[in-house]
């Protein structure tokens, strides 16, 4: 079987939290296939980035090191991972579904006229049989996304088309180490190979990163709320509750469309995937792909004023009623509670 | 600086986001009947860009180009309303079953044939797939560079463009040479309405599609008014290559489809009476997940 490669970011420095994440998935797919995981990073200043990559489990891991490559820019990056994978023939790329992630997995899979998923929520390795062809596949991967608004949950294979993409967001998967002790070897990838002056016709003029302020993620407590909240005043009384109950505000899909938060506290398949001790969803109706990205949650509360909404079924409680009635409330009871 | 061609590439989506109890059919598949076709959200923010650039840069052109069934005229039409000179609609049984390996083949296919090109220019995904890959597999088709996800486009100058994207984390300003492919984000200014002008002017804009189902006479008003007819290609007017088209051109298979089912836990009912909020807090007070 050939083996699993991982596209690894870097952000200052360091590998990207979603990398790790890719390389502890891919760790276990390049088990359960009996092959090999090998990552791939490309950037500016790497000497020594191999340390960070071998405890999750990379049997292999292929370096391009040039200041060219650093900040990431489409073209020398895809020129080298298509010229890698051509060479290299993975059974299994993947990438985080990043700002990065989503302009270069593409751009490798028309080029490599390959099959691309986006967004899984899930990965798993299975069989296939083709009923048309009474052909039968071996251990495909199988690329598990909701779609179609979140009302169906699709599986999708590359039966035929080599190497099987797909694209994760930061969340989904779990990072895990391998081993602290486990070691591979470094390959370092011979740039003229595969660039040429064309691939820098792109240049970045200038860049304003924001740090990593807003951290839903690690959360151990999220106020959620849906565009059931009704306004972006109403979510006031939800950071009055986060902040009460030491806990973070997030957001529901319909509600950054809404303007009523932002993007970067948005929680679901096309934003952050939580996982907290406790989360409280407010005026959240609970489409799938809301769900998907925080039904791992120890306890849910649903507030919501329709007995019928689809969180109330996998909440631990669920309160019906008028959120801005419900939340002061809370915020009283807590006061009152807690000392 | 003289004109600009432009493309707009542009999908008519199921409106995923009002999706009612009859969306799906008792058999578990999706009732596309049932859900409105809307203009794809950021393909309207794309439309926007082209339509500033058109006004910036006298001479621009702009053409919009979308595949689809033969009601995806209408979005052609929708887009001549706000300022759009015309549009393509690439239509044939044969593209049915495509994915966006498939569909980008298409698309760029039918971009050469309306070569030379300055830009195009399509939103970043649409809202019935999320996939955002089709704007840069159309880009590597045509072996030019990408811009994805565009807040605005902020100069071109001497087939130099300079573009503000919009990153999970910031922003980033970056030059590159034309021609290229630009994908536009939902942060992008919306699009403009219609605007009456245009709409009196392309009301009786209809594809051919339409001509042959339409009782009325728009044949001699198309004759005098050429800019009327919205064009259909077909497969054998991009000249594609069948293999590449449709289920056969397309790596991914959809193995299976499951119904959202809920899965319920045991769930305890509460009231927004005092006694029951106070209740709740207490108990999560003292089980430790509060305080």
């Amino acid at each position: 079987m050939n083996n699993v490669f991982v596209y690894c970011e870097i952000e200052e420095g360091h590998i990207a939290e979603v990398s790790l994440e890719l390389l502890s998935k891919g760790r276990s797919l390049a088990l359960r296939q009996k092959c090999g995981l090998e990552a791939v990073v490309i950037g500016s200043g790497l000497k020594g980035i191999e340390k960070q990559i071998f405890p999750y489990g990379a049997d292999v891991v292929h370096i391009a090191d040039d200041k060219r490559l650093y900040p990431y820019t489409t073209l020398p990056h895809a020129a080298i991972v298509k010229g890698l994978f051509e060479q290299e023939k993975p059974g299994i790329g993947l990438f985080g579904a990043t700002s990065i992630g989503r302009d270069l997995a593409p751009r490798i899979a028309s080029a490599l006229k390959c099959g691309l998923t986006a967004d899984c929520t899930a990965l798993e390795i299975g069989d296939h049989f083709e009923k048309k062809s009474n052909r039968e596949y071996k251990d495909l991967l199988y690329q598990i996304r909701p779609a179609f608004g979140g009302n169906i949950i699709a599986t999708i294979i590359n039966p035929d088309t080599r190497p099987q993409l797909a694209t994760v967001r930061e969340g989904v998967m779990k990072k895990e180490i391998y081993s602290d002790d486990h070691k591979g070897e470094v390959r370092n990838i011979d740039l003229k190979k595969w660039l040429s002056d064309d691939d820098f016709v792109v240049k970045i003029i200038e860049r304003h990163l924001e740090s990593r302020k807003v951290n839903i993620k690690n959360a151990g407590i999220i106020v959620a709320g849906g565009y059931g909240v009704g306004s972006k005043d109403n979510f006031k009384m939800l950071y009055d509750l986060a902040g009460v109950l030491g806990g973070e505000v997030a957001g529901s899909r319909a509600a950054v469309d809404g303007g009523f938060i932002g993007h970067e506290r948005q929680v679901g398949q096309t934003g952050v995937t939580v996982r907290p001790k406790l989360y409280i969803a407010c005026g959240i109706s609970g489409q799938i792909q809301h769900r998907a990205g925080m039904d791992q949650s120890a306890i849910i509360i649903s507030i919501n004023n329709d007995p019928e909404a689809p969180i109330n079924q996998i909440a631990d409680y669920t309160i019906t009623g008028d959120l801005t009635e419900i939340i002061p409330k809370m915020i009283k009871y807590y006061q009152k509670n807690s000392k | 600086m003289s004109g600009l061609k432009i493309i707009v590439l542009a999908k008519q989506v199921p409106d995923t986001r009002n999706v009612g109890k009859d969306a799906m059919k008792a058999d578990g598949t999706v009732n596309r009947a049932a859900l409105p076709a809307i203009f794809n959200p950021e393909d309207l923010n794309a439309l926007e860009q082209a339509l500033r650039l058109k006004e910036r840069y006298p001479g621009t052109t702009v053409t919009i180009l979308t595949m689809g069934p033969g009601r995806a005229a209408e979005i052609i039409r929708e887009a001549m309303y706000r300022g759009a000179d015309g549009g393509i609609l690439i239509t044939d049984r044969k593209f049915a079953g495509s994915d966006t390996l498939a569909t980008s083949y298409a698309l760029s296919l039918a971009v050469r044939k309306l070569s030379p090109f300055d830009i195009v220019i399509a939103g970043r995904q649409a809202i019935d797939g999320d996939t955002a890959q089709v704007g840069p597999q159309v880009a590597e088709k045509l072996g030019v560079p990408q811009v994805t996800y565009a807040e605005e486009i902020i100069s071109v100058n001497k087939k130099q463009i300079t573009i503000e994207r919009r990153l999970e984390r910031g922003v980033e300003t970056v030059s590159a040479p034309l021609p290229l492919v630009v994908t536009v984000h939902s942060s992008a200014p919306e699009c403009r309405s219609r605007h009456a002008k245009y709409t009196i002017k392309y009301k009786h804009a209809r594809s051919l599609g339409e001509l042959q189902e339409s009782s009325e006479d728009y044949l001699q008003l198309q004759k005098d008014r050429p800019y009327l007819l919205i064009k259909e290609w077909s497969v054998a007017d991009i000249n594609a290559d069948l293999d590449q088209l449709g289920l056969s051109g397309s790596p991914t298979k959809v193995k299976k489809i499951e119904n959202v089912v809920f899965t319920g836990r045991d769930s305890r009912i509460l009231s927004d009476s005092d006694n029951d909020i106070e209740g709740l807090m207490k108990e999560m007070i003292e089980n430790h997940t509060i305080g």
